[in-house]
């Protein structure tokens, strides 16, 4: 078990001594995240002085709590506008956002947009449990149609909404989406995003089993991580299917969640433009200064 | 590329020492010269040219000004900033700061340094956009949820929003809260003279950079290393891993949410590291008042018309005087006290319905008569108007 090894080291190494238990329930997908998280920055092997997380209100925005290096727990769905000020103050830094479904999609959706469309220099690591978990279970904007919510207790009957789709809008640099239970991929998607300059969305469909799972009847913990692979499908699969597939094939895909990347630009982050904005002005400035008259 | 104040650069930018200039514009000159760096910006009439100064000019001197998608996100971005180690400021105007309210309860409960400019007009919602009202004096101090002290200040005139500006981002960075400048429509759309103090006249504050051993460090406690109820500041990026957060945490800034002890220590501490010096932040001008039995107390614009009003009454024969609250919050409980047993009658002009006139009495406590001589609808008071007040006394 070589592998179990090097995660307690990689705790040891980037996690905060005495924060443990951490609040997650039994089955929660948040510390699969964090730890995909830990070796992507492992792999990067980054001066996590110099790496700056910041989160808003909800389960996944208390993962900061737990890593060894500067974090910023912010207001409900802000995060995203708070870390745009951190990376503008000092762009030497690295801004690493978790976030949930209600804090970004939701509450936050506006921030989101606009970081996304200004194409700021950050990676948002959202994670998706279809469901407002650390209250209790009420519906999300990406609660399934039909799922159960304390707030939707006769079934959901909005849309959802697929974040990743937004941010392949605004253009983001990278976008893509996985779940908690494929071990490899998402390490290589986040380690890919961290590295991007401008703007990154990776998503991660997480199980909720104590808000979700449990009111959805989608059975114990096994099973409910089963329902993660048995409902999505690689984006490559998915397009060819969508295009070359039969009706009924089609038709499966109806409820299936096309995961992969699906974006990956290298266009020049904000800062980097703002930076030749600076240098532009301050030479002009510089060059037609005034001389301060003293009468 | 981390901001670096150049005061040589900033002369450069800012141009001759007399100019003739917005109030608005005389806080984004007030703001440059602090050494702000980062302005959070979004429209609002009559407080978009502090945006549009600060765009202009901001990046002319190594600073980043972005407008943010709404006022939330700006103010949030200003404290964002301010952990990444910026002087930071935004400024809106009554709807906006209505939206500010949470994260600036969130500025207080993590001690950030950031600077509000308010340039206010009336309400409620929407109101009159373009015309000038005091109608947030209340709110500065009790808009966030929970218990905090506010720092706001008040300007009379554009010098003064210039001055103000400056003395917030020093407050703000020696209490490590944040500060109000509670100006308005009048006073922000008025065109005066100003001078631009001499470098070595400015008087500039900054926050104490936390300088202990990293593992010795306690972020959320009384300064480890001088006599202050305010800690030292690790600067995201400097190797303190620090964890700040808006629930309540102990001294090491950690989630502590269910015990009384921890919470009701930590609002303390941030709320009488203010409070504890009060009578050092205290800000009035005294005029005519030693021998007055009348007395305005007011503040910002209608200070302006109290003054003429004062002369006027005094070419009466009238015994009035005239005290100006250029600090508001916190409240110089003692000065009005005093005050009250001098006199025997307060007058409370103010462009709302009658705000800073409830903690005058308060202060007051009944040995003199508290009045309020309210004017809303985006007028200033006429100083006929306020004469009346004086009428028969």
């Amino acid at each position: 078990m070589v592998e179990m090894k090097n995660a307690e080291d990689l705790n040891k190494k980037f996690l905060r001594d005495g924060m443990w238990p951490t609040i997650f329930c039994n089955g929660c997908g948040d510390g699969v995240v964090l730890e995909y998280t830990l070796w992507a920055l492992e792999e990067l092997g980054w001066d996590m002085d110099k790496v700056v997380f910041a989160s808003g209100i909800g389960c996944s925005s208390r993962l900061p709590g737990y890593i060894n290096a500067d974090g910023l727990h912010t207001t409900h769905g802000r995060a995203l506008a708070f870390a745009t000020g951190i990376k503008a103050a000092n762009p030497e830094l690295k801004l690493i956002i978790f976030t949930g479904d209600g804090d970004c999609a939701g509450i936050g959706g506006n921030h989101f947009i606009h970081a996304a469309r200004r194409n700021i220099d950050m990676t948002v690591i959202m994670i998706n449990n279809f469901i407002y978990g650390m209250t209790g279970g009420q519906l999300s904007p990406t609660t399934p149609l039909g799922s159960i919510a304390t707030t939707a207790p006769h079934g959901n009957i909005e849309p959802p909404f697929d974040i990743c789709n937004l941010a392949k809008a605004l253009g983001a640099n990278y976008v893509a989406r996985w779940t908690v239970t494929h071990p490899y991929q998402p390490i290589k998607s986040v380690k890919a995003a961290l590295e991007k300059k401008g703007f990154s969305l990776v998503e991660f469909l997480a199980p909720c089993p104590t808000a979700y799972g449990r009111r959805n009847k989608l059975g114990d913990i096994q099973k409910l991580w089963e329902w993660y692979d048995n409902n999505t499908i690689l984006i490559e699969d998915y397009e060819r299917i969508m295009n070359y597939g039969t009706d009924e094939e089609k038709k499966q895909m109806r409820h299936m969640f096309p995961i992969g990347v699906f974006q990956d630009f290298d266009k020049p982050g904000f800062f980097e433009e703002y930076g030749k904005l600076v240098n532009r002005l301050m030479d002009s400035s510089s060059r037609k200064e005034k001389v301060v008259v003293q009468e | 590329m981390i901001y670096k104040r150049d005061p040589i650069r900033i002369r450069g930018v800012l141009g001759n020492n007399k100019q003739f200039i917005l109030g608005d514009m005389a806080c984004v000159y007030g703001g440059i010269l602090a050494g702000c760096s980062f302005f959070g910006g979004y429209p609002i009439t009559p407080a978009s040219e502090i945006a549009e100064g600060m765009a202009r000019l901001l990046p002319r001197v190594g600073g980043t000004y972005i407008q943010m998608e709404d006022e939330i996100g700006s103010i949030a971005a200003v404290i964002g900033a301010s952990w990444g180690g910026s002087k930071s400021m935004t400024a809106t105007s009554g709807p906006g700061f209505s939206l500010m309210m949470e994260n600036y309860g969130y500025a207080v409960m993590t001690e950030t340094p950031c600077v509000i400019v308010n340039v206010q007009r009336t309400g409620p919602s929407t109101g009159q956009p373009t015309l000038g009202a005091q109608g947030d004096m209340m709110q500065v101090r009790w808009g966030t949820h929970g218990d905090i002290e506010a720092i706001a200040l008040a300007p009379s005139t554009v010098q003064e929003c210039l001055d103000f500006t400056i003395e917030a981002f020093n407050l703000a960075e020696k209490y490590r809260n944040p500060v109000c400048v509670m100006t308005d429509g009048e006073v922000g759309h008025l065109r005066e003279r100003i001078i631009i103090p001499d470098e070595k006249d400015l008087k500039i504050v900054n926050r104490h950079p936390a300088t202990i051993d990293k593992k010795k460090f306690i972020p959320f406690s009384e300064s480890q290393t001088r006599k202050s109820k305010v800690p030292d500041f690790p600067t995201f990026g400097t190797g303190y891993r620090t964890y700040v957060t808006g629930l309540t945490h102990n001294e090491k800034g950690f989630p502590a949410t269910d015990k009384q002890k921890d919470h009701e220590k930590l609002i303390k501490r941030i709320t009488s590291k203010i409070s504890d010096d009060i009578e050092k932040l205290t800000m009035v001008e005294k005029t005519n008042l030693e021998d007055a039995n009348i007395a305005f107390v007011t503040y910002g614009a209608s200070a302006r018309p109290a003054e003429t009003a004062m002369e006027l009454g005094r070419q009466k024969g009238i015994k009035v005087g005239l005290l100006r609250l250029k600090m508001v919050w916190p409240f110089p409980e003692k000065v009005i006290h005093k005050l009250a047993k001098d006199v025997d009658t307060i007058i409370v002009p103010e462009m709302n319905l009658g705000q800073i006139v409830h903690p005058v009495r308060e202060a007051a406590c009944g040995q003199c008569e508290v009045i309020s001589a309210p004017k809303v609808g985006g007028e200033i008071h006429l100083p006929d108007e306020l004469l009346q007040y004086l009428g028969g006394k």
